[in-house]
């Protein structure tokens, strides 16, 4: 656990990424807190998976500081990994397993405690008790982004790291997905950082916003402070008006 | 190092073969194969009286012996490409997996591929040719060490180069083992190379695993000199192959690339 409870579960200040002469990622700052589901938005290109990226270990920052439970994640990957997790409609998981082995492995990497109660419950939460021995290349592209989120919960995350993840979904599922994690986040104060190009889901979903564009955080606050400063309709208004450089 | 993710890795190469036909008999077809055509060789050479002592023991022995060493560099570089080609890297590198423990899940699931094909030459060699590989003795055992940790350091070596430069370099994962075959003396003494390739071969383990064989099959003394060649200069391969990995590791972190791993 976090030493102080009121401290930021996710701590970024001045982070730089920079590609060659290419800077993607410039002089960002953004503290995700316990419980509170954070959407970090953008056009494409904007930097938004490299942030992401940078928080789970994948890329090396060029300058700045990343902290996550209070720990330093240049330091203490291994244990601050253990209490995360991932999911990405553009990641996928081995094909010829099946649905249980694949989770099984994933819960043998995060060293979960009652593998196969806890794979029986997320199996349950997404609806999906019935593919448990299915191979993963029969699974539908909705199916997979459902196991891709089973497997993002294998662990109970207490910050949960998640790119696009109802991008594949059918509204309902998307639906009840949006539901869980807002019940992950309050009941459980699971801290969760989101990126969706669906706006309505972003404003519905997220207590606050981070507006990503050209590497720079442009905007940030609550949805409804964002889409006031911009003089916007809704966030969709905003985005476009920001993806086609319009300042507030 | 934590036994409960290696053990949850590896879990992950052995379902792969359980359900996968092609995959078991990609490690079982061209190893068979192989036996019973360099078997018929054997035989062949044996009858023709060309003057080789023990000659169906020295190509056999050699063959299923350089199959040892090709499978253990295959058993690292592929098991990392089928993660690569399930586009699953992303989810092994964001869990808490360190990259020791992964190469250490490669090179534990390399020793079951071995085990696999070598038991199946073994057996089809005795059951063919009547040559027990196990003939060889307890000196078979160091030999077999050094040839799966030369394999050990070639396909760490090659999905290093395949981690930086991504899947154009794939080719790779097949080739470099084959690299060292010519100066490998597997078939021949190293004595039959012309000067400068002699002393490439005195730095390839290989040469000094397959002379150190021949000199047993011949019934020769135990090669104590050959096997100490052997195994210091393999102990600085493994070393090498891991500090390459470490430091390309870093590199493809700093540019972005580990994310992009298989795209």
């Amino acid at each position: 656990m976090t030493a102080d409870p009121a401290a930021p579960v996710v701590e970024v200040r001045g982070l730089v990424k920079d590609f060659g002469k290419f800077r993607a990622v410039d002089d960002v700052s953004f503290e995700v807190r316990r419980g509170e589901i954070l959407g970090l938005l953008g056009p494409n290109g904007a930097g938004k998976t490299t942030v992401i990226h940078m928080l789970l270990g994948l890329t090396t920052p060029t300058a700045g500081r990343i902290r996550i439970f209070g720990l330093d994640l240049a330091h203490d990957r291994e244990e601050i990994l253990e209490r995360t997790n991932f999911s990405s409609s553009y990641v996928s998981l081995p094909y010829s397993l099946t649905v249980r082995e694949s989770l099984r492995i994933f819960a043998g990497l995060y060293h979960v405690r009652r593998p196969k109660a806890r794979i029986a419950e997320v199996l349950e939460t997404f609806e999906m008790p019935d593919l448990a021995k299915k191979q993963i290349r029969h699974l539908s592209t909705g199916q997979m982004s459902r196991l891709n989120l089973a497997k993002a919960f294998i662990n109970d995350p207490e910050l949960l790291l998640l790119d696009e993840p109802t991008a594949s979904l059918d509204p309902d599922i998307a639906d009840k997905t949006r539901s869980l994690l807002s019940h992950v986040a309050k009941k459980r104060r699971a801290s969760i950082l989101y990126t969706s190009h669906n706006m309505m889901e972003m404003e519905q979903i997220s207590d606050r916003l981070v507006f990503l564009h050209k590497g720079k955080v442009i905007a940030s606050g609550k949805p409804e402070d964002v889409v006031s400063a911009f003089q916007g309709e809704d966030l969709e208004d905003v985005f476009l008006k920001i993806a086609r450089e319009k300042k507030p | 190092m934590r036994a409960h993710r290696i053990h949850a890795l590896f879990l992950r190469y052995l379902y792969l073969y359980k359900r996968s036909l092609p995959r078991l008999m990609e490690i079982l077809y061209f190893s068979l194969l192989d036996v019973v055509v360099w078997g018929f060789v054997s035989l062949y050479l044996a009858r023709s009286q060309k003057g080789i002592p023990n000659v169906v023991a020295f190509f056999l022995g050699a063959l299923i012996l350089w199959d040892i060493l090709f499978r253990s560099q295959l058993g690292i570089s592929v098991s990392f490409l089928e993660d690569v080609w399930a586009r699953n890297f992303l989810n092994l590198f964001v869990s808490p997996l360190t990259v020791a423990e992964y190469l250490t899940t490669l090179m534990l699931s390399s020793l079951v591929k071995i085990f696999l094909a070598a038991g199946a030459m073994a057996l089809l060699a005795w059951v063919l040719y009547s040559f027990n590989l196990f003939v060889i003795g307890v000196s078979l055992i160091p030999f077999l060490v050094n040839l799966i940790v030369l394999g050990w350091a070639i396909g760490v070596f090659t999905t290093a180069v395949i981690l930086r430069f991504g899947q154009q370099a794939e080719i790779l994962a097949w080739g470099v083992a084959l690299l060292f075959q010519p100066v490998s003396a597997v078939f021949y003494p190293v004595t039959v190379l012309p000067p400068f390739l002699q002393a490439a071969a005195k730095y390839v383990p290989a040469s000094h695993v397959f002379e150190g064989m021949r000199s047993v099959i011949s019934g020769g003394a135990f090669p104590a000199a050959e096997l100490l060649w052997a195994s210091g200069l393999n102990v600085i391969y493994l070393a090498v192959s891991i500090l390459f990995f470490a430091v390309l590791y870093r590199g493809v972190k700093k540019r972005g690339l580990l994310a992009r791993v298989g795209e």
